[in-house]
């Protein structure tokens, strides 16, 4: 395996493997290639000869005149197992299930593994495989990517790094100098990376989109998106799509104008933005009153989702500012609480479905939306913030069910297309009064997971209402524009928490869990039968899909944040999440 | 005589190097406008425990006390929000996870708007502070299960700060109501928010029946503090039953077995104790 550490620089660990390489028909050409092109060769020349394949210039070929036959096979192996993340293995990461490639694993949000090595049969037997202690204080909300045996994540300080994933062994960071008086509404955190090519993408607190190179963590390109200053910042982990990267802006609660924006992978160049509020002459500008649309927020701070057949991505949209008081801006508050549908290549929009017009409760609709294909259905799902959960065909953006998968009181009836409605006492009130679900929703930005193979869409889930007060304030650059405040209402208590699997057929809920206290983690579906996901007093918990039984549990030592996700390196599964300021990496012993 | 002065100039040096120490004076001091622009942020920020207009939520302290615990000026009130205070449940700006990080002039706002909502302190004590530690020690039976200042039970939450940070109101609804809302235990910083004192009644593999109040539970696992003080450490799956009620451990006292001067002087001791 020397050659792979001769071919990057950056390997300083001994010879990660490749999965694609160890296993399977490429490791099995590669050694009988290796054997046959080598074996008269003197020793010592097997490393020297891959020193010529990368391009040095000492003569190595006397008396071997095979290898240089072997070299090119080799090469055109090389390349495909070991190729760059490109945008065709992105399209058809299921071919690849030891890799995880984007935020939700896939373009169509499911987060589903194909692995099914780890199983309902000896998940009881799972044991901790390593730990990597990012050092960082606060919350982890990193779903890491796994490409080709490395792990590359993300930590809330706005460091990215790259480990061994089969001993989290470091291979390198990335830590960004942010100025001392960024506004990150919301907490300093980081969803993670995209990947596409040779490089890794962030977005940064600072509102910063910089791409690193993804074998040293040099920065590649640095461009700013907004000025941080006045509230914008990213938290969101982007979306690679053909050769674009895709970000969406956080910043509701300082009254930023929203927007989703397309960078060229290779420059940096900025291709498209699409504002999620619409300014004046734009369709949809009518619903915002006065001057309200400069700061209308509407932000997009969740990873979308992409089908590649209609090359359309799905991107949902965060609660209008200021958050709690709609006085000021009377309308729909377009597109705010929306999923967006917008061309890949252009940014522009083909369909929008807004959840929650004219939002008074900080519902934010950044929910992954999930891609779901029936026999004949091209769907969508979103379990959204406001306690419905919501199918949609993305197609046309039509809705076609809305059902509450949690406790709410803000709507008690439908419109004609099916739309849940608010009732007469939902606003919120000078006084304040109890509205479920609170402004933290019945989930909130904990990616979900869709199982095809239960064909149930797992969600957490929480119970807990809020008092929702609404106070004048004016709008100040940079600073906090809530137009008042929520409490938690006590009446409600205790506040519950669930994992909950929805049937996206009938919006029934066909199993639950209820977890000691409501929890903040995602939650991932696996071939192998099973559903994880973690809690808030620090375990993680490996459950029957079918049932939603705890099958396993680890306890981490830290609350969870982050969506768990599933890789393999050399034939091996594991399961990986982020609790407290650690990454933890599970196995089979 | 002598003394007293002594006392005057130390109290004076005290605080001469407070005001050196912290960040100096407050720019935005008795600015009105300063004071409602701290409204705001107080609301967004603060408001979730300290309640709306500061007079405490049930998790934070009674703000519009004059005297305050913590901090005895304007620097120091800005650093403890800065910084927040270890040990306790008062985060540090910017990592409540509710709110957003605060400037510094944003500090200062709120720390204007909360000197305007104080209000001063009554002029005579209401109620009885010697009478109160008596009955707290003795007939009312409240140190049972409360401990002040080292002294007393287990079972429930250490009473020795909560003067200092809770209204007489809040207080005296917890003796009157203690079900109405359970106190908070545990300071979890992992957890959004801490454990409470919630009733829990077990039974044993072996069918051994234990009562007592939670320490920490998980979906595994439960710590349970018993009646006679001792700590078990229980696996949820192992367990014959597990049974846990909202109700609290402390018995209802209506005013036939504490009257209202009663517990009048009984709070006044205990915002003796915890003003300190």
């Amino acid at each position: 395996m020397t050659f792979l550490a001769r071919n990057s620089e950056t390997w300083r660990s001994s010879s990660p493997s490749m999965c694609a390489w160890k296993s399977g028909p490429f490791r099995a050409a590669l050694r009988a290639i290796g054997k046959w092109a080598f074996m008269p060769c003197v020793p010592g020349l097997k490393r020297r000869a891959f020193e010529t394949e990368r391009g040095a210039k000492a003569p190595l070929f006397h008396g071997c005149g095979k290898i240089v036959f072997a070299l090119y096979t080799f090469s055109i192996l090389l390349a495909m197992s070991f190729a760059q993340v490109t945008s065709d293995r992105l399209v058809n990461s299921a071919k690849e299930p030891q890799n995880w490639m984007t935020y939700s694993g896939d373009y169509s949000g499911k987060r589903f593994s194909g692995l099914d090595q780890i199983s309902v049969i000896n998940a009881h037997a799972m044991v901790a495989k390593w730990v990597y202690q990012v050092g960082a204080t606060g919350k982890l909300e990193t779903t890491p990517l796994v490409v080709d045996g490395i792990m590359y994540a993300t930590a809330q300080d706005d460091r990215a790094f790259a480990l061994d994933a089969r001993s989290g062994r470091p291979i390198w960071m990335y830590q960004r100098q942010l100025p001392g008086d960024i506004r990150p509404c919301c907490g300093r955190v980081n969803r993670g990376l995209a990947i596409l090519g040779d490089k890794v993408f962030m977005g940064t607190l600072d509102a910063h989109v910089i791409a690193l190179d993804s074998k040293t963590g040099n920065v590649v390109w640095d461009v700013t998106a907004a000025d941080y200053r006045t509230g914008h910042s990213f938290t969101v982990a982007p979306l690679a799509v053909k050769n674009l990267i895709v970000i969406g802006i956080s910043g509701g609660e300082y009254g930023v104008r929203g927007f989703i924006d397309a960078y060229d992978a290779d420059t940096g160049a900025r291709k498209w933005r699409f504002y999620t509020v619409p300014a004046p002459g734009e369709p949809g500008h009518d619903s915002w009153s006065g001057d309200s649309w400069k700061v209308g927020g509407a932000p997009a701070w969740n990873t979308g989702t992409y089908d590649p057949a209609t090359n359309q991505i799905f991107w949902p949209t965060g609660n209008p500012s200021p958050s709690n008081r709609g006085d000021a801006r009377a309308g729909d508050n377009l597109y705010s609480n929306s999923l967006l549908a917008l061309d890949a290549d252009s940014g522009k929009l083909n369909w929008y479905f807004q959840f929650t017009k004219h939002d008074e409760h900080d519902w934010d609709a950044t929910q992954v939306p999930v891609i779901i294909d029936t026999k004949d259905k091209k769907l969508i799902a979103q379990a959204d913030r406001n306690g419905f959960f919501y199918v949609i065909d993305r197609t046309t953006g039509k809705l076609i069910s809305a059902a509450p998968y949690g406790k709410q009181t803000w709507s008690d009836s439908k419109d004609a297309d099916g739309r849940p409605v608010a009732n007469q006492n939902a606003s919120p009130t000078l006084k304040g009064h109890t509205v479920c679900p609170g402004a933290l929703g019945t989930t909130n930005f904990m990616p979900p997971t869709y199982d095809p193979q239960t064909e149930l869409f797992y969600v957490t889930a929480r119970d807990q209402c809020d008092i929702f007060s609404k106070a004048p304030q004016p709008y100040e650059p940079g600073h906090a524009f809530y137009g008042s405040a929520y409490f938690p209402s006590e009446e409600a208590e205790p506040y519950l928490g669930f994992l909950k699997a929805i049937d996206p057929a009938t919006g029934e809920i066909k199993q639950k869990f209820q977890h000691t206290s409501p929890t903040w983690s995602g939650v991932l579906s696996t071939a192998g039968g099973l559903v994880f996901s973690g809690d808030a007093e620090g375990n993680f918990i490996a459950f029957d899909a079918k049932t939603l039984k705890p099958l396993w549990h680890f306890q981490m030592g830290g609350a969870v944040y982050a969506g768990p996700m599933a890789f393999a390196v050399d034939g091996k599964e594991y399961v990986a999440i982020a609790a407290g300021s650690s990454v933890y990496a599970f196995g089979l012993p | 005589m002598k003394m007293r002065r002594w006392i005057v100039a130390g109290v004076f040096l005290a605080d001469f190097v407070a005001l050196g120490a912290g960040q100096e004076h407050n720019p935005l001091s008795g600015d009105p406008k300063a004071a409602k622009a701290g409204e705001y942020e107080f609301r967004i920020n603060c408001a979730l425990c300290h309640g709306l207009g500061a007079k405490g939520g049930g998790r934070g302290p009674d703000l519009t006390r004059a005297v305050k615990k913590r901090t005895r000026n304007d620097a120091e009130m800005f650093q403890v929000i800065s910084n927040g205070i270890p040990g306790t449940a008062m985060p540090a700006n910017g990592t409540n996870g509710q709110g957003v990080g605060m400037t510094d002039r944003e500090i200062w706002q709120i720390v204007t708007y909360i000197r305007s909502q104080e209000v001063k302190a009554a002029a005579k004590p209401a109620g009885d502070s010697a009478h109160g530690k008596e009955l707290f020690y003795g007939d009312a039976n409240c140190a049972m299960c409360h401990m002040v200042d080292g002294k007393g039970g287990r079972l429930g939450p250490d009473l020795s700060g909560v003067g200092g940070s809770r209204t007489r109101a809040a207080i005296i609804d917890s003796v009157r109501n203690p079900s109405n809302r359970l106190a908070w235990g545990l300071t979890e910083v992992t957890k959004e928010f801490p454990q409470e004192y919630e009733t829990v009644t077990v039974v044993t593999e072996d069918g051994k029946q234990i009562k007592g109040v939670t320490l920490n539970e998980d979906s595994f696992s439960v710590q349970i503090m018993d009646m006679g003080e001792h700590i078990h450490l229980l696996e949820k799956d192992k367990l014959k039953s597990f049974q846990k009620t909202r109700e609290s451990a402390m018995p209802k006292y209506d005013t036939d077995v504490l009257s209202d001067k009663d517990l009048a002087d009984v709070v006044t001791y205990l915002t003796s104790v915890g003003a300190k």
